[in-house]
């Protein structure tokens, strides 16, 4: 069973829920940029470590605008030194995904003595002009659906975007639009009127579609801040999973974490996408438990 | 009322598959393959002349405004454009509607609030300052402005022009995205306290709720016309009446397409496929980019998801004829046009300062100048007593032209724009 308590740092103006689970070495564990799901892979890592999820500030419903007191990546990286420190932990095994990937590596070049080793699931952090970070901000549902994930129609896409939507496609369709309109008559995902399956369903498109706000807050529009200037800093040994299918950060990105960061080893995901962690949930586990579980 | 020109400044040549062949009009066209420079420097002068002329015909104002990296509708600067308009307007009661410059792209801002003391000091006190946040595509995705603080930015950037223009000393603004010792601004605009100020915008509550709290002029620039506008504008005046402001109609502004001939049947003639034109390829956006994640704040998001409209139709499947009778566009006779935009738009959504877009997409020179004159001649006058009968004072128009209608003919200067 999981729980979920909610710590406040930064002067009382930011609230991180943090979801926890297990019991065992404290394994921190950072979302992406659609917010944080509770899933199979984090049970399996539950079983061999105290896994805590903390949601990025402002990603959840009750506390949506505590980002605004956040100027920019390094207030991020401070919140999360304190809630190590709030957590009472002084050294910790971290594992991110995408964006949470990020804030995990920043992490560990900011506190390096806190931070044992690392699991980076396809994180986000460089850039490349020949291989472009693609921005799913930008996309229509299905196009990110399709770009996210090795098989647009399995069940770790359900489990994020629900059921595929009827045969009609949207692609290339602009729906009536007007310059400026941002602000009302269109919605951010498909057609305006077109939510289906009710108030948990629009809950959902709230909470995944603030995320994505909130976490861009840090990368738009390019998601390279820095990290390149800061990640010799790193000490702790480096374990990198890519899907073989990334779509969104192409695997050639991890070239950039492998060679700035000594002895990274990267392991390629067969039938995952940008989610490896979730098309492939056991194998992806299997790895980066017996990875953070050795012996630096 | 008031009554003003607006112009895009579209490429008005795009070829006849554009919107198949290409992604979007806005952020990604390719311009070595879409444009000429000589071409378009031809686009711009004939813009200008359209304006002038519109001017010169007897409109209230003109007005210009503020897009980049895109064929819709191109003036990446509108103060150049608005310093040309100023000076061909010299000695006129003519405003010079800037709608405007785009606070949160311009940095600092100051460079905005300095530019339009420039335009009001060279109009002799005839600015309207519109002050837009900007669309998503123009400040997000083509000037990189995060849409998480893309409001927050806007806010603070008005906050710092308005102090900017009237603050009798010097200061310092030590702001979350703007830091400056020494604001000290020169010129100071014309007009005191400051011009008025007009903020754009489509419906968010937020705007809504800034326009009325700051007391300022708030404008739908829309595409689909009076009847789709109207759950959105009942909104804007439920706030007004809320936070306790008068339901003065000058309060209001907003953007009509119009396209006025002999006759309705003329109409479709000459301008049924510049009609069609601009809401099949000059529209052709794809619609995340309209919302970005994080450009609606939270409490915005959460009412759109919510309360989703009515499923939006695709433009591309419309023809002139819908456009027309869905009221997107009012085309037709003189009293045709009369007819629906005192109706529709002047008393069914309570507007004072009224914007008629009359170049429309591929409409050439010639035609818009016609559109124009007949619009002047035909439709203008009757309208411009609107409101009179309820005696309210338009305090969101240069206070040296509000008892005046437009330009006298003769004003201005022979050669800008043709007779």
């Amino acid at each position: 069973m999981t729980r979920e308590t909610t710590h406040t740092v930064w002067q009382g103006q930011v609230r991180i829920p943090v979801v926890s689970q297990g019991t065992g070495p404290a394994l921190v564990y950072f979302h992406g940029p659609w917010g944080l799901t509770w899933s199979p892979f984090l049970d399996e890592l539950a079983r061999d470590f105290t896994v805590y999820a903390p949601r990025h500030p402002g990603t959840s419903p009750d506390a949506p605008e505590d980002v605004y007191h956040l100027d920019g990546l390094w207030d991020l990286v401070l919140c999360y030194d304190e809630l190590l420190t709030a957590l009472g932990l002084s050294e910790v095994v971290l594992v991110g995904h995408s964006f949470g990937g990020m804030v995990a590596c920043e992490l560990a070049a900011a506190y390096p003595a806190r931070v044992r080793r690392q699991a980076l699931l396809a994180p986000l952090g460089f850039w490349r002009d020949t291989d472009p970070v693609v921005n799913w901000m930008l996309l229509d549902p299905q196009a990110l659906r399709a770009r996210m994930f090795r098989d647009p129609d399995g069940e770790a896409a359900r489990a994020m975007f629900g059921a595929p939507p009827p045969g009609e496609s949207e692609g290339g369709v602009a729906p009536f639009g007007r310059p400026g309109e941002s602000e009302g008559g269109v919605t951010p995902f498909g057609r305006p009127g077109e939510s289906e399956g009710g108030a948990a369903a629009v809950a959902a498109r709230v909470a995944q579609t603030w995320a994505m706000g909130v976490t861009g807050k840090f990368i738009w529009p390019i998601p390279d801040k820095g990290l390149r200037r800061r990640v010799h800093r790193v000490t702790a040994p480096t374990l990198l999973l890519w899907g073989k299918d990334d779509r969104v950060v192409p695997p050639v990105y991890a070239d950039e974490f492998t060679r700035r960061i000594p002895g990274a080893r990267l392991q390629v995901v067969d039938g995952a996408g940008h989610a490896p962690h979730l098309e492939q949930p056991q194998a992806v586990a299997r790895t980066v438990r017996d990875f953070l579980a050795a012996r630096a | 009322m008031k009554i003003s020109a607006f112009h895009l400044m579209p490429h008005r040549e795009l070829p006849a598959d554009f919107e198949q062949k290409y992604e979007s009009v806005w952020v990604t066209p390719p311009w070595w393959e879409l444009a000429d420079a000589g071409r378009v420097g031809q686009y711009y002068n004939w813009t200008l002349d359209e304006l002038i002329y519109a001017a010169r015909a007897g409109f209230d104002g003109v007005c210009t405004n503020e897009h980049h990296q895109n064929a819709y509708g191109f003036m990446p600067s509108p103060n150049l454009m608005g310093s040309v308009l100023a000076r061909a307007t010299a000695g006129t009661n003519v405003a010079v509607v800037q709608m405007g410059a785009t606070l949160p792209t311009s940095n600092p801002p100051l460079r905005v609030a300095e530019e339009y003391a420039m335009l009001d000091c060279i109009s002799g006190g005839r600015l309207v300052a519109g002050l837009p946040l900007g669309s998503p595509m123009d400040v997000n995705l083509c000037y990189g402005i995060t849409p998480l603080e893309h409001r927050e930015r806007y806010r603070e950037a008005f906050a710092l022009t308005l102090k900017a223009w009237q603050a009798r000393e010097i200061f310092a603004w030590n702001g979350r995205y703007f830091q400056l010792a020494n604001v000290n601004l020169w010129p100071r605009p014309v007009q005191q306290p400051h011009p008025p100020v007009w903020v754009p915008g489509s419906g968010s509550i937020s705007t809504f709720d800034f326009a009325v709290e700051h007391d300022v002029c708030y404008c739908f620039l829309s595409y689909s016309g009076a009847r789709s506008a109207k759950t959105m504008m009942d909104g804007y005046w439920k706030v007004v009446a809320d936070k306790g402001r008068d339901p003065n109609p000058y309060r209001a502004g907003f953007l009509q397409l119009v396209a006025v001939a002999e006759s309705d049947a003329r109409a479709e003639e000459k301008f049924a496929r510049h009609v069609e034109y601009f809401y099949h390829k000059c529209l052709h956006v794809p619609s995340v980019w309209f919302a970005p994640p994080g450009n609606q704040d939270y409490r915005s998001l959460v009412a759109t998801l919510n309360n989703p409209v009515r499923r939006a139709v695709d433009p591309k499947t419309l023809r002139y004829r819908d456009f027309v009778d869905r009221g997107y566009v009012i085309a037709g006779s003189p009293a045709t046009v009369r007819d629906r935009l005192k109706e529709d738009v002047v008393k069914g959504l309570r507007v004072g300062n009224l914007m008629v877009l009359l170049q429309i997409g591929s409409m050439p020179h010639e035609l818009a100048l016609e559109n124009i004159d007949l619009f002047a001649r035909e439709v203008l006058p009757d309208l411009r007593g609107c409101w009179d009968d309820e005696g309210w004072v338009n305090h969101w128009w240069p206070e040296s032209l509000r008892a005046r209608p437009g330009a006298p003919r003769a004003a201005v200067p022979a050669g800008a724009g043709r007779p």
